[in-house]
Parts: C-alpha cells; sequence; structure tokens
C-alpha cells in the first residue's frame, strides 16, 4: 500500500547519496539519471559530427585516414540514434512528467522503470567497449547492411549486441508508460482529457513495443552469421541481403515516428502555455497520433526504393508514405492554428517550438521529394538524404527537447534560467543549425553522395559553409548548457507556476515532493488546455 | 509535516496492470519470433526443395511427443490457477510440480534430439554441416534458432513456475493475489503457442 511520505521536502532533498539515486525507484530520479547519461552520449556524438565536418571542410584528406571516418561517422550514427535520440525525450521527460501530468505519484512499475534504466546503461557499456578492444568502432554506417556487416573486421558484433541490450530498455520503458496511462490516470482524467504529450508518448510506446523485437532478433542473425556463415545475408553464400534491409527496416523506420512523436507532444505543449489559448483541434492532434504511429509501421520499403523491389512494391510503399504526411501535417496546421488571435508571451522555450516548426517543415516537405518513386531515384543515398534526416531528427526532435529543457527547467530545479543567454543560445543554435544542414540539401541534389570521405571540387564552397555552420551551433549548444547549468546552482527562484500554465504539472511545488503531490491535482474545467479569458 | 496519498497511486496493487503489463510482453515475444517466422518463409519459398529434403532428417514422433506433453503442461497450469482460486493450495502445488516436470520431460527429449544431429555432424561449423547445399544450411540453422530460443524460453519459463511456486508456498501468491501466478500461466501458454507453430513448420510440412 501507499504510504505517506512528507511533502515538505523535494524529491532531491528528501534521500542523499550516490546509491539512493543508482538504486532509486523514483520515476523522477530515473528521470534525471537519462538525462546525465543521455546528454553525455549526445555531447560525445556531437563532437564526433563535429570531426567529420572538419574532415570534409576540403577535398582530400583533412584529418583523418578514410578507415577512421567511417568509424567516426558509424559510431555517430550508432551513439545519435541508439543513445540519444531514440530515449531522449520519452526516458527523460516522460518519466519525469508522464506521471505527474496524469495526476499521480510514479509509473505503473517502478522496478522495471530502474531496470530499463540499467540496460540503457549495459547497452552502452557494450557500445563504449567498440572504441578499445579488437579493431575498434564498427565502420559499416549506423544501419548495418550486409553483407559488408558479415565480413568487416571492426568489432560490428559488439555493437549490434548494444543495439540489442538498448532496445531492451525502450520496449520496457514502452510497455511501462502504456499500463501507466491506462490504469494511473488522475480520478475524471478520460483519455480525452489526457495532455497530448501523454497521448504522443502513448502512441510511441505502442511503436517501440511492437517494432523493436523485430530489430533484435535481426542484429542476433547478423551475429550468427558473423559467427557461422550461414549464408542468411550473405550472397556469396546463398543469403539474401535484401531481407536483411527489410527486417532492419521493419524496426528501424517506425523508430524515427518513436523519435519524433516525442517531439511533436512537447510542441503540443509549449504553444498553448505561450499562447495561452485553447489548443486548436486537440481530438486530431491526439488522434494524428495515433495515425502516425499506425501508418508508420508500413513505410518502411521507402529506403530500399534502388535496392531491387517490384514495380508494385515500391508504388505502395510510395502512397503509404505520402499517406503519413496527412496527419503530420494536421499537427503542423493545428499548432499554427494555437497561435492565431493567442495571447503569446514570446519565451525561450516558444522559440525552439516555432524553430521546430519551421524546421519540421522543411525536413517534412524534403521527405515526400525522398517518397517519391522518380525524385528518389536521383537523390537517394545522396547529401541531399543526410539534409533531410537531420533537420527532422535535429531540427525537430533535438530542438523540441531543448525547448522542453527549457520548458521544465524551473519545474525540475527550481530555479529560474537567465533569459537573455538563452535566447542568445537559442538564436546561434538556429543560425548554426541552417548552416550546417540546408547546404547538404543542396550538395544533395548536385549529386555529392552520402557518406563519402572524399569530393570533387565544385562542392567545395558549400561544404565550407556547412562546417562553419556546425561551429557557430556549437557555440550555441555551448552557451546554452552553459547558461542552464550556471542556472541550476545560482538561478532565481521560482514558484509553481512560472509561465502560467495551466497544465497539471504546475500545479505542485518546484521541485516536485517525491510523491509529485503536495495537494490534490484538479483537472483543469472544460479540457487540459482551455485558457479562460 | 505535510503528506499526501493520492486515490490512484502508481503504489497501490493493482492485478488488472499486472496481467496488462504480461499482455504487452507477450506481444513483444510474439513479435521476437515473428522476425524468425518471416525469415522462415522467405527462405522456404526460395529453397523449398531443400528445406522438404532436410525436414526428413526430423524424428515427427519426438516432435509429437514433445507437442503433447507441452498442451498438456498448459493444461496443468490452468487447472493449478484454478484449483487456487478455489483454495486448494495442495492441489494447486501438485499441478504445478507436474508442468515443471513436463517441461524437464520437453527439455531432456530436446536434449536427446539435438544431441543425435549433433552427434551426425549437423550443425553450424560441424563438418556435415559445412558441407550441406545452402538450403539445407539454412533450414537447420533456422530449426537450432527458433527451437533453440523457444527452449530458452522453457527454461525461463521453468524459473518463473519455480518462482511463483514458492511463493505459493509461502502463502504470498493465494487464491485473492493470484495474478503472478496467472502471469505464468499466460507466460506458459505462449511458449505453447509457439511451439504449435514451430512443430508443423519443422516437422509436418511436406
Amino acid at each position: 500500500m501507499a504510504t505517506a511520505i512528507s511533502t515538505e521536502k523535494n524529491f532531491f532533498e528528501i534521500k542523499k547519496g550516490i546509491a539512493s539515486w543508482l538504486f532509486t525507484l523514483d520515476h523522477k530520479r530515473i528521470g534525471l539519471m537519462y538525462f546525465y547519461a543521455i546528454i553525455s552520449f549526445f555531447l560525445v556524438g556531437v563532437i564526433l559530427g563535429l570531426l567529420m565536418r572538419l574532415e570534409l571542410i576540403a577535398p582530400g584528406e583533412t584529418i583523418v585516414k578514410p578507415t577512421t571516418y567511417n568509424q567516426i561517422f558509424t559510431l555517430h550514427g550508432v551513439i545519435m540514434i541508439f543513445l540519444f535520440i531514440i530515449p531522449s525525450i520519452p526516458a527523460i521527460f516522460g518519466n519525469f512528467f508522464l506521471p505527474i501530468m496524469l495526476g499521480t505519484d510514479d509509473v505503473a512499475f517502478p522496478r522495471l522503470n530502474l531496470l530499463s534504466w540499467w540496460l540503457y546503461v549495459g547497452g552502452a557499456v557494450f557500445a563504449l567497449l567498440t572504441l578499445v578492444v579488437g579493431d575498434g568502432p564498427a565502420d559499416t554506417g549506423w544501419t548495418f547492411y550486409a553483407p559488408y556487416s558479415v565480413q568487416t573486421g571492426t568489432n560490428v558484433t559488439l555493437s549490434v549486441l548494444a543495439a540489442f541490450i538498448l532496445g531492451f530498455s525502450s520496449i520496457l520503458t514502452g510497455l511501462n508508460f502504456i499500463v501507466t496511462i491506462h490504469r494511473l490516470r488522475a480520478p475524471g482524467m478520460t483519455f480525452n482529457k489526457m495532455p497530448l504529450f501523454a497521448w504522443s508518448l502513448y502512441a510511441t510506446s505502442w511503436i517501440q513495443l511492437l517494432a523493436t523485437p523485430i530489430i533484435g532478433i535481426t542484429l542476433l542473425m547478423i551475429v550468427a552469421e558473423r559467427v557461422f556463415g550461414i549464408g542468411l545475408f550473405d550472397p556469396s553464400i546463398g543469403g539474401d541481403p535484401i531481407l536483411y534491409q527489410h527486417l532492419f527496416w521493419i524496426y528501424s523506420h517506425p523508430a524515427v515516428y518513436i523519435m519524433a512523436l516525442p517531439a511533436m507532444g512537447i510542441i503540443s505543449e509549449l504553444i498553448p502555455s505561450f499562447a495561452k489559448r485553447t489548443i486548436f483541434g486537440y481530438k486530431a492532434i491526439a488522434y494524428s497520433s495515433m495515425a502516425i504511429a499506425f501508418v508508420g509501421y508500413f513505410v518502411w520499403g521507402h529506403h530500399m526504393f534502388t535496392s531491387g523491389m517490384s514495380g508494385t512494391a515500391r508504388v505502395i510503399f510510395s502512397i503509404l508514405t505520402f499517406i503519413v504526411a496527412i496527419p503530420t501535417a494536421v499537427k503542423v496546421f493545428n499548432w499554427v492554428a494555437t497561435l492565431y488571435k493567442g495571447s503569446i508571451d514570446v519565451q525561450t522555450p516558444l522559440l525552439y517550438a516555432l524553430a521546430f516548426i519551421f524546421q519540421f517543415l522543411i525536413g517534412g516537405l524534403s521527405g515526400l521529394v525522398l517518397a517519391a518513386l522518380a525524385a528518389d531515384i536521383h537523390v537517394h543515398d545522396t547529401y541531399f538524404v543526410v539534409g533531410h534526416f537531420h533537420y527532422v531528427m535535429f531540427g525537430g526532435t533535438g530542438f523540441a527537447m531543448f525547448g522542453a529543457l527549457h520548458y521544465w527547467f524551473p519545474k525540475i530545479w527550481g530555479r529560474m534560467y537567465n533569459k537573455r543567454t538563452a535566447n542568445i543560445g537559442f538564436a546561434l543554435l538556429t543560425v548554426g543549425f541552417n548552416f550546417l544542414y540546408f547546404p547538404m540539401m543542396i550538395l544533395g541534389l548536385m549529386g555529392m553522395p552520402r557518406r563519402y570521405y572524399d569530393y570533387l571540387p565544385r562542392f567545395t564552397d558549400l561544404n565550407v559553409i556547412s562546417t562553419v555552420g556546425s561551429w557557430i551551433l556549437a557555440i550555441g549548444l555551448i552557451i546554452m548548457l552553459w547558461n542552464l547549468i550556471r542556472a541550476k546552482k545560482t538561478g532565481e527562484k521560482v514558484g509553481r507556476n512560472p509561465w502560467g500554465s495551466i497544465s497539471m504539472e504546475w500545479q505542485t511545488k518546484s521541485p516536485p515532493p517525491l510523491e509529485n503531490f503536495d495537494k490534490l491535482p484538479e483537472l483543469n474545467e472544460g479540457g487540459p488546455y482551455h485558457y479562460k479569458h | 509535516m505535510g503528506h499526501l496519498v493520492l486515490p490512484n497511486s502508481g503504489h497501490n496493487r493493482d492485478p488488472e496492470a499486472n496481467k496488462m503489463g504480461m499482455w504487452l510482453f507477450l506481444f513483444t515475444e510474439l513479435l521476437l519470433f515473428g522476425g524468425l517466422f518471416i525469415v522462415y518463409f522467405v527462405y522456404r519459398s526460395m529453397n523449398s526443395d531443400a528445406f522438404l529434403h532436410a525436414s526428413y532428417e526430423l524424428d515427427v514422433i519426438i516432435g509429437t511427443i514433445n507437442t503433447v506433453i507441452l498442451i498438456t503442461s498448459s493444461m496443468t497450469i490452468a487447472m493449478s490457477i484454478t484449483a487456487l482460486q478455489k483454495g486448494n493450495k495442495k492441489l494447486a502445488m501438485y499441478l504445478l510440480w507436474a508442468t515443471q516436470a513436463f517441461a524437464l520431460a520437453f527439455l531432456v527429449n530436446k536434449y536427446f534430439e539435438w544431441g543425435i544431429k549433433i552427434e551426425h555432424g549437423i550443425f553450424p561449423g560441424l563438418d556435415h554441416y559445412n558441407h550441406m547445399p545452402s538450403g539445407e544450411k539454412l533450414f537447420f540453422f533456422l530449426y537450432y534458432f527458433m527451437t533453440g530460443l523457444h527452449a530458452l524460453h522453457i527454461i525461463v519459463g521453468g524459473i518463473f513456475i519455480g518462482v511463483v511456486m514458492k511463493k505459493v508456498q509461502k502463502g504470498e501468491v493465494t487464491g485473492e493475489r493470484i495474478s503472478l501466478l496467472e502471469n505464468s500461466g499466460l507466460y506458459w501458454h505462449l511458449v505453447d503457442l509457439i511451439w504449435i507453430y514451430l512443430f508443423p513448420l519443422f516437422y509436418l510440412i511436406h
């Protein structure tokens, strides 16, 4: 049974010491442990990305050898995908805020939650081991495409096992969230009165649950192929490499919605909080999350338009991919419509949300270029794809995550950051981001291939712009993090609700007590986003 | 000192949540095997003759015996749940012991089945296997991988049931607090269900 625990002390103060963190069952502490781990890996990934861009500032060898370059982009991909962006928003902010936003005191299975975190750490250790043992990290790209992944001497097996373990962590988090949402909502909170962030996590969790096992088993088959040489995926011994690509993308395409949906949930929280206006089309936003999760499951073939599929299959996958753009566009229109005639309070989190909409739009529309069969033949495997992907993932999910960080920072740590510095960091990040990735799209259209170590001299100018962009972005990132770290110690203390939001997490103290609420949370009259004017 | 306990606290006992969690976990298990079923069907359609030829190597009688064993064990665990619900702890324990015995019998059969094949050199890496045509190699790889993964689930299921038995013994799992036993039953039925598909795919289809 639940026992009464003091609400005077916040969740930081109630217990101290490293063990009280490492073995905590408190969803907020687990969320923060994810935060520190994930941000650390993000920074490692950023450094690898900067190295890649530095290598590409001029044609020919600049700072590293070709093999090292291959290993850098693979490690960048593996870290950014499996250790950063898939867990990012759900594991950090989902863990911390889902129970609070549902008006409860923890997730349904707190011990399972801690196990997920430890599995994450275990997977991360495997990924790091690839650096120090054998022939170094894999050089296959994060997709581990066969047959190269079964032939190369680098540490593919270890990398693959890391991804396998991280998959388990992701599945268990998803399972936990689904049960939490079904069983622990506050009395009176029906599904249709649930915060949209919870809706997006609900959709995400189903994908985590239903798609991840496929990659798990596929990666084990890669290991088996490497150890025994059975002929599963290696054509020289009778295997079918296209089958590997299918199996890989059956997970990895839905996985991009694991990355994108929680970000859309964040934006759906930020926009009404700062527009101080009822969200436009609550149900459309909520159900479109489910629609994206559902349709997103059936579009994986669009990664393989040039790999050898029947014409019929290609047309079907292309149409389905166009269909998945519809619920995405529904959300964008609803966000913009929410701003219309709102009393907009321009704060740092809102700036991130607006940048998200702008950049996600570019990312999404360039995705349609790739979804169209005829266009894809030309830009497939060019730098255009890299530009598109980073616009969606970094310009989208990454920015949403920074927005969430600036939005919930005062709730988590009970202090406010310097808003001016935060805005400067934001401006540099946005400018740097667009200088970094927009040239990639142009380069791709000009014909520069992705993953190449070298390029023709005529691509030099745009590559220089892109690399300079990466430096601006890095400075923005440093300013942002420095500002937040400083605020954590010395920022001005804030009350329960510095933004004047009506969302439930702002009803409790900042930082919240161990069991989240010091008084019974109240549902907002007229729905979770009903602002009265 | 202020304190507050929420009516919808996550620390309340909630058998519904436990069962829902278990069902969701079973979905992931089905999909884990689902990936292997896809591989099986693709390679079966590409190498139908080799798969057919290789499948003659398997012993249908042992496979049938194992099928009967598993289905019976599913029955005994279902019966033990009913027995415990009706308050008959002793009978429930007997039935769980029976389930464990069936699980062990299944594994012993599997051990001999695999043992004979490995003795004949049919295992990835062994001489006979390496000289097989690629379709037969795939068949046997999938045979070992899928039945092996399944056997691993039998072992995990056996341990799970063992833990539950201890809790039944200590009175921590009772007719009123039965969700852990029910969950071990659900898991056991899944293991059974997967075998129901593996058996015809490897032993029966001609």
